[in-house]
């Protein structure tokens, strides 16, 4: 059990190119960390620098206080756990969890009574003498959980270990690693491209984009109070739309119509650096439909009409894609987040708003509608840095705070 | 090749993506340049320099045998070659600068040696591919018997260039032989042109296998949904093989040909058993090893022996540089 | 569709026949001959009339060719199993580690595939005699290593890149220092490919005649091959045939043994190498 502190480390390979820029990071002593970010953005680096497996170019790592910089893995004691579970195919299960044991030199007593330990818990008993071809993705990845959990390290890496799990399985493995850390409590960090694997399972979670940090924070602070633009994308499914907005005098021009600003954005607009042009950014359940909204709720936001392209009832709700006229917003961050979609190049005419409107909506496809969105839950965001103006004391405050 | 054993790394790579994708992302933002030189002095860390001294020290048997072993001694016969150096009269033993080259490329027995080989080359090599490919594809796609069709296929491979030769030459060899009579009434092997003939027959039994082989896993490259999706979109079997599988194939037909140029060139061993180089079938191997050993003349040996290290040197080039052939194995600097 | 299944199956079935006898006929005739007796011998049948082990007997009588049987074995054992291990190290190194010469290396090795081997002849020929090499079996296993190594490590590093990369991390990390990973993880993973590349070595030094004729002048060090083609018949009998036959399919019987138990590793190993010795 210790804590991991990253003070300024930074990854810079031969070829001049850097991964990781000066990241500062504590992570407290059983805390449970995510690194997320679309790919390329440093997370695995990150890891592989906190394992050893990659050399740290400047800053200093420390794993329960002592600088581990230079040390190797096998120094560090700390376990990882890998996307393709990195199983030894020539041992059978057993053999796989108690490596780590007789490399560490323990009595053969002592191995087998923590390997049939750690098979208990992740229920492995009755396949231990099976060898890795012979068992299932979901069965493997536990496993590569229990060689990691077996020797009781100071800390548990974990490189998007549920990637490769059919979607099912992998709602149900996020439970197991879940309950798994906390009964543990042992310090993790887990990296993952899925922001809602990022959501559902830290404590607290990192975002990453070109190799710096872009905000750190419990889940729900990073989905309320995102501090920029990339953030407020990245994190969210379906993910938060964004609007240009014209400012003009105390309002600001959307295809949504006028939207009316506080005291406080407009002395932030204005400063004499201020941008003439600002990104809005709506989250689709903070829509309704209009009729189903009351006179007080209708106050505290705006009602527009649209057409409707496509209703996809989920059930419990309807998520509902509106056409609105005019350009879409441009920055670069939103572009790096359409790559990382793989949709860079094919998004379509126009914009397109996803809407989380309720059940009981009679909305169909191809009527024109009238829908409400909430002004509180609203953020603007400068389209030059993607800074979150709407912030203040790291909280957002929607569009109308004074 | 080599593009095709990166493919096979299932799991790992997933992760050589990954890092390289870090390396992407990390280009959008290099870092000023007196920031980058602050970090040069940077002492490697333990882990890096225990992997480089492991390295070094891993690749030093290998390295130093094969460099004792054909450096120094191409070296020696460079100057070797610049002597008068016969061991019957070792006391005339003289520096007679390029003499020696002047000799042998002023000589008609090496310029026939060489028109021989190099038809034997062209010839065997071109053979080959077509029926290299035949037997490829035959061994790629066979409904019925595939194990039996490769093992058999590997036998001419694996045998003994000599056993396989003193066959063909008990074969063509009158009153002993079963197909000495089959074109004329004389000994084919005494003959120029038949003599050739069977040489290179010999030659293109004993290694088509092998150019087989290495199309084979070209073959292996072209996707099945390839060749489907070609067949719906109406391409007879012929424009199949020619405008998708040869396209895909073209860096493994390169390799094989590069390969097996080069090895046809240093063709030796059935010309020694088969004519042992009479009526003028022989090879540059051939007369550079008759100047050698059964002449002793160790300068014009080794003048010979450097003349074809460069003509195969030459030809390695136009591969290359003309055909941009991928050396197996050139992407091995990348490492992981 | 059930007549066109045969039909399609009929001619793959008749291609493959093509295809088997092409490459088994010189090796069945060789065989025909060997147990031909001298009578019959120049008859030009390809199925013997009357069939002995006389050659056989007269083979394994002379010290000839025992004597180039045992060089034979020795040298190309002793090569292969220098030429593999040293080949398996530096394959490992690279295929998994980083560090500067690499690429050098690996192109050095690649020169060394390509070489014309026959002009390492004259100047081997003459150092050799001056270091007292010449006609010895250090004498040929030293050019045999070296001619190998480029095939052992083109075959060990394919296969050992193929072994997922993951696992030495996961080792790594699991408290294995390099060498353990390598021992414990690594080797096992790699030693089929080792086993192949053994085999393909193997191959390579049992077929070479180049340097075998140049570099040996008596039975010291001779081996088959060559020992084949100076049977002069003098001793025992006229004509050598019969003994060369014999001793030929002596010298092809641990190849075809290869060839039948391990095609398929043969086969894999040529082809993620792809290269020749």
């Amino acid at each position: 059990m210790a804590d991991i502190v990253l003070d300024k480390v930074s990854k810079k390979f031969p070829d001049g190119t850097i991964a990781v820029r000066d990241v500062d990071l504590e992570i407290a002593d059983g805390e449970f960390v995510i690194l997320v970010g679309p790919s390329g953005c440093g997370k695995s680096t990150t890891l592989n620098m906190i394992a050893g497996l990659e050399d740290i170019s400047s800053g200093e790592l420390r794993i329960g206080g002592e600088r581990v910089n230079d040390k190797a893995p096998r120094d560090r004691d700390i376990a990882m756990v890998f996307q393709s579970y990195a199983l030894y195919p020539n041992m059978t299960v057993r053999e796989n969890m108690a490596f780590p044991l007789q490399l560490a030199k323990l009595d053969k007593k002592t191995i087998n009574q923590k390997v049939e330990e750690a098979a208990k818990v992740l229920e492995l008993t009755p396949l231990l003498d099976r060898r890795p071809a012979n068992l299932s993705g979901g069965q493997r990845q536990r496993v590569a959980m229990g060689r990691a959990i077996v020797r009781k390290p100071k800390a548990f890496l974990m490189d998007e270990p549920l990637s490769n799990l059919d979607a099912k399985l992998r709602v149900q493995m996020r439970t197991v690693v879940s309950r798994l850390q906390k009964r543990l409590g042992t310090t993790t960090v887990y990296v993952t491209h899925d922001q809602t694997e990022a959501m559902t399972l830290g404590d607290r979670v990192v975002i990453m984009r070109g190799g710096a940090v872009q905000q750190v924070g419990p889940p729900q602070e990073l989905y309320d109070n995102p501090h920029n633009l990339f953030v407020a994308g990245f994190i969210g499914s379906p993910s938060m739309n964004f609007l240009p907005a014209a400012i003009e005098e105390s309002r600001l021009r959307t295809a949504l119509g006028d939207v009316p600003i506080g005291d406080r954005i407009r002395r932030e607009l204005s400063r004499a650096d201020a941008p003439r042009e600002l990104i809005l950014g709506i989250r689709p359940e903070h829509f309704e439909d209009a009729e189903l909204i009351d006179e007080e709720t209708r106050r505290r936001g705006i009602v527009f009409e649209a057409p409707v392209d496509i209703v996809e009832s989920m059930g419990s709700d309807k998520y509902v894609y509106l056409t609105v006229e005019g350009e879409r917003a441009t920055a670069a961050e939103l572009e790096e987040l359409a790559a990382d979609a793989g949709a860079a190049d094919f998004t379509g005419v126009g914009s397109h708003l996803v809407t989380r409107l309720s059940a009981e909506s009679t909305v169909t496809e191809g009527q024109n509608r009238r829908v409400w969105f909430n002004l509180e839950k609203i953020h603007l965001f400068n389209p030059a840095d993607g800074r979150n103006l709407t912030l203040r004391e790291g909280r957002a405050a929607g569009a109308l705070a004074d | 090749m080599s593009e095709r054993s990166e493919r096979t790394i299932e799991p790992g790579a997933d992760v050589a993506a990954d890092g390289t994708d870090t390396r992407t992302g990390g280009r959008q933002a290099v870092v000023p340049a007196q920031r980058a030189n602050r970090r040069k002095r940077a002492p490697l860390s333990e882990n890096k320099r225990a992997e480089r001294k492991l390295g070094w020290l891993l690749c030093a048997p290998a390295a130093l045998v094969m460099v004792a072993v054909t450096g120094y001694p191409i070296l020696y016969s460079l100057w070797l070659s610049l002597q008068r150096f016969d061991l019957r009269f070792p006391a005339e033993r003289e520096f007679v600068g390029l003499d020696n080259y002047v000799t042998v490329l002023t000589n008609d027995f090496w310029w026939t040696a060489f028109g021989v080989t190099m038809l034997i080359t062209v010839v065997t090599v071109a053979v080959e591919l077509v029926l290299g490919m035949g037997l490829a594809l035959v061994m790629h796609r066979t409904l019925v018997g595939r194990g039996i069709v490769r093992t058999a296929a590997l036998i001419p491979y694996g045998i003994v260039t000599v056993v396989a030769a003193f066959s063909w030459r008990y074969a063509w060899t009158p009153g002993t032989g079963y197909l000495a009579n089959l074109f004329s009434d004389g000994a084919p092997l005494t003959e120029r042109a038949s003599a050739l003939a069977i040489i290179m027959l010999a030659e293109i039994w004993k290694t088509t296998p092998f150019m087989a082989l290495l199309l084979m896993a070209g073959l292996a490259l072209v996707p099945e949904d390839l060749l489907k999706a070609a067949s719906t979109d109406g391409a007879t079997a012929w424009q199949r093989f020619t405008k998708v599988m040869l396209p895909v194939m073209k860096p493994a037909i390169l390799v094989a040909l590069l390969f097996r140029t080069l090895d046809a060139f240093r063709v030796f061993d059935n010309i020694y058993v088969l004519t042992s180089g009479a009526n003028e079938t022989s090879s540059v191997s051939m007369i550079a090893y008759n100047n050698l050993i059964r002449g002793l003349n160790l300068g014009i040996g080794s003048t010979m022996s450097v003349l074809i290290f460069i003509a195969v040197a030459i030809i390695a080039f136009i591969f290359v540089k003309l055909f941009g052939t991928a050396a197996p194995g050139s992407d091995d600097g990348e490492g992981r | 569709m059930a007549d066109t299944t045969t039909r399609v199956k009929l001619q793959w079935g008749v291609l493959n026949t093509v295809v088997v006898v092409f490459a088994l006929i010189p090796v069945l005739w060789i065989m025909s001959l060997s147990f031909k007796t001298p009578a019959t011998l120049t008859d030009g049948k390809f199925i013997p009339r009357e069939w002995t082990l006389e050659n056989y007997r007269n083979i394994f009588d002379t010290d000839q060719f025992v004597r180039a049987l045992v060089n034979s074995i020795g040298i190309a054992l002793i090569a292969t199993v220098i030429a593999v291990v040293l080949g398996t190290m530096a394959a490992y190194a690279i295929a998994r580690l980083d560090f500067p010469g690499k690429r050098l290396l690996v192109g050095v090795a690649l020169l060394i595939a390509m070489f014309p081997q026959v002009s390492l002849v004259s100047p081997l020929f003459e150092i050799e005699r001056q270091l007292g090499l010449f006609d010895t079996w250090p004498g040929l296993i030293l050019p045999y290593i070296t001619f190998a190594l480029p095939l052992a490590i083109y075959t060990l590093s394919a296969f050992f890149k193929q072994v997922p990369w993951d696992l030495e991390k996961a080792a790594k990390m699991d408290g294995a220092t390099q060498g353990q990973a390598f021992r414990r993880v690594i080797a096992p993973l790699a030693a089929p490919g080792v086993f192949t590349t053994a085999i393909l070595v193997f191959i390579f030094c049992w077929n070479d005649f180049l340097f075998a004729i140049s570099l040996t002048s008596t039975e010291r060090s001779r081996t088959v091959p060559v020992a084949l083609s100076f049977f002069t018949g003098e001793s025992q009998f006229e004509d050598p045939t019969g003994a060369i036959c014999a001793a030929a399919v002596v010298i092809t019987v641990p190849i075809i043994l290869f060839v039948l138990f391990f095609q398929r590793r043969i086969v894999s190993g040529l082809t993620s190498g792809a290269v020749k010795g």
